[in-house]
């Protein structure tokens, strides 16, 4: 009977066993799937186009129904968006973060942490939606820009959008400091500031960095709210409140003319290339701050 | 009565995110032009309020994507503004005609500009109003993306051929085309009548002649095009006979801004 009973555990134990391993042998596969499609989709520009990859990257000259795909306007877009975005969200979410862990008393935190959880949850065509409405009229009538569509708006929403990832992150790295550190600088005479500043915020340094890199993968790879609000001109960003394009927006932009086998498509494909490899650099950086922090 | 009840709610939900065979004997799918979708959804839902055993799902995308998935079966019918050359394989049934109004945010006073003028605006060789006889003040060029059968229209009848400055803002619809034009000072754009007409829009006349349908249909006006519902093969059962139904409806056609092709005075090799 007890040997029944144990031969039957030891049969679902493998049964088990065998249903995770093939489920995560499911998603390597399917990224496997995934990254090799993207890769010979998007090299067809340069193998089958025959369209130099240097050109792809550093050429501004964008007409596709000419063969022409130089992207070089849509990156310089995708790095402005995102740099603007981590300037003002980066900053300000650490700061938050901060104030969470270090300062906020449990019952504040307590009603934050769900209202910042909240932000996650938004749709991105919401938040597009409110820049839309919102910002982009704002922006028209209080600044240089003519329509108040542009790199500004974009960077604005965007810096919204990446608080939810900053702040939690950034939260999480104080809050795994060991409690010693505190209470050392504290016992040696620092103020609640000093101590903040000279001992946890070093000591968090590598968990930050994990938090603004997402924060910087969320505003490299969002699409609509961005599309919405930038103004899609096929130009260089000329100062914060021009119009300009990014990867995502131009991918979505053009993708209805994309028919299969054009060199549009591939020149497309070539593009959602250059945002994948552009956040597997950024999971790189993270394993590698994540490392020096062990 | 609870399970009944339950299953009920569950075919309603089945009802709703795809027709399926249960509730409708037909259906019909159709993309593409965001120009002529006000016609299209008008007609399909008098069209199925007279046969309850018809279903027809309409989206937009715009003239690119009517065309494309037309051709990749995705749907039974691409709406179009423009002809789709490099689809030999798709059919086209021409339903009805439209015009397009270069369109500009109210305050603009300026209320006739030459063909000249237009391009000059669209290639952004003119970046200010006051240049075309307007107040100072920053013009706002609003494209279409370029797979817009709009901006094909528009390319090929006002500006000649000389393609339009990639320096201004693109929207991909013509409804956001309005809602910007309207709440931005100094914009200027092109879209549909079936989108301008009573939007409370700035509507230029061309060389002296107003976008109207009248000056469309003597050969006067020189932006209009042919709304064409593509495919795949010649048309067949209900799909013929939906698109019958929208190329004779007068009332549903002249509602929305549209010209019945019967009435046409002119052929597209007029211009």
């Amino acid at each position: 009977m007890i040997a029944l009973q144990a031969k039957r555990s030891h049969r679902n134990e493998r049964i088990a066993k065998n249903v995770l391993r093939a489920a995560a042998m499911f998603v390597v596969f399917a990224i496997a799937v995934l990254i090799l499609y993207l890769m010979t989709e998007g090299t067809k520009t340069f193998f089958i186009d025959r369209f130099p990859v240097w050109k792809f990257l550093f050429s501004s000259e964008y007409d596709p129904s000419e063969k022409l795909g130089g992207a070089a306007i849509f990156i310089v877009g995708t790095l402005a968006v995102t740099i603007f975005a981590i300037v003002i969200g980066g900053p300000f979410g650490i700061a938050v973060g901060v104030f969470l862990s270090e300062i906020a008393p449990s019952r504040m935190a307590a009603i934050l942490k769900p209202a910042i959880e909240l932000l996650v949850g938004i749709p991105s065509v919401v938040y597009g939606w409110l820049g839309l409405t919102l910002l982009v009229p704002f922006l028209r009538t209080h600044t240089s820009s003519p329509s108040g569509f542009g790199l500004a708006a974009a960077g604005i929403v965007l810096s919204i959008m990446i608080l939810p990832t900053v702040i939690s992150l950034s939260e999480d790295a104080f809050r795994s400091l060991p409690p010693a550190l505190r209470e050392g600088s504290l016992a040696l005479g620092a103020t609640r500031w000093q101590t903040i500043t000279r001992v946890l915020l070093p000591s968090a340094s590598s968990g930050i960095a994990v938090a603004l890199i997402l924060g910087i993968a969320r505003a490299v790879g969002e699409t609509l709210a961005v599309q919405m609000v930038l103004g899609n001109s096929t130009q260089f960003p000329m100062g914060i409140f021009a119009p300009t394009a990014a990867l995502t927006t131009e991918i979505v932009i053009d993708m209805p003319g994309a028919t299969q086998g054009s060199f549009l498509e591939h020149e497309l494909f070539s593009m959602a290339f250059l945002l994948l490899l552009i956040a597997m650099v950024l999971i790189l950086l993270v394993r590698f701050a994540l490392r020096k922090r062990i | 009565m609870t399970r009944n009840a339950a299953f009920a709610a569950l075919l309603l939900g089945f009802s709703l995110v795809a027709p399926t065979p249960a509730f409708a004997d037909t259906s019909i799918s159709i993309s593409g032009s965001t120009a002529l979708l006000p016609l299209v959804k008008d007609a399909s839902g008098v069209y199925q309020s007279q046969h309850p055993d018809v279903k027809i799902s309409v989206s937009g995308g715009g003239s690119g994507t009517g065309i494309n998935d037309a051709a990749a079966k995705a749907v039974d019918i691409g709406d179009s503004d423009i002809l789709a050359p490099t689809h030999p394989e798709l059919h086209d049934n021409r339903v009805a005609v439209i015009g397009f109004a270069v369109v500009t945010n109210p305050s603009v006073s300026v209320k006739n500009l030459t063909k000249k003028q237009i391009s000059d605006i669209f290639s952004a060789k003119v970046t200010n109003w006051k240049d075309v006889g307007g107040p100072d003040q920053k013009i706002v060029v609003i494209n279409r993306p370029r797979s817009s059968g709009t901006r094909a229209v528009f390319t090929k009848t006002v500006m000649g051929g000389v393609p339009v400055s990639e320096s201004g803002l693109t929207e991909d619809a013509t409804g956001t085309v309005v809602s910007v034009v309207k709440q931005t000072p100094g914009a200027i754009s092109y879209a549909a009548f079936s989108g301008t007409h009573g939007q409370g829009l700035n509507e230029l006349s061309i060389d002296g002649i107003a976008p109207t349908d009248a000056n469309i249909i003597v050969g006067k006006y020189p932006v209009w095009s042919y709304e064409h519902m593509f495919t795949l093969g010649p048309p067949t059962g209900e799909i013929s006979r939906f698109i019958a139904f929208i190329s004779t409806r007068s009332d549903l056609i002249q509602k929305n801004g549209f010209i019945k092709i019967t009435d046409m005075k002119v052929k597209e090799t007029d211009r």
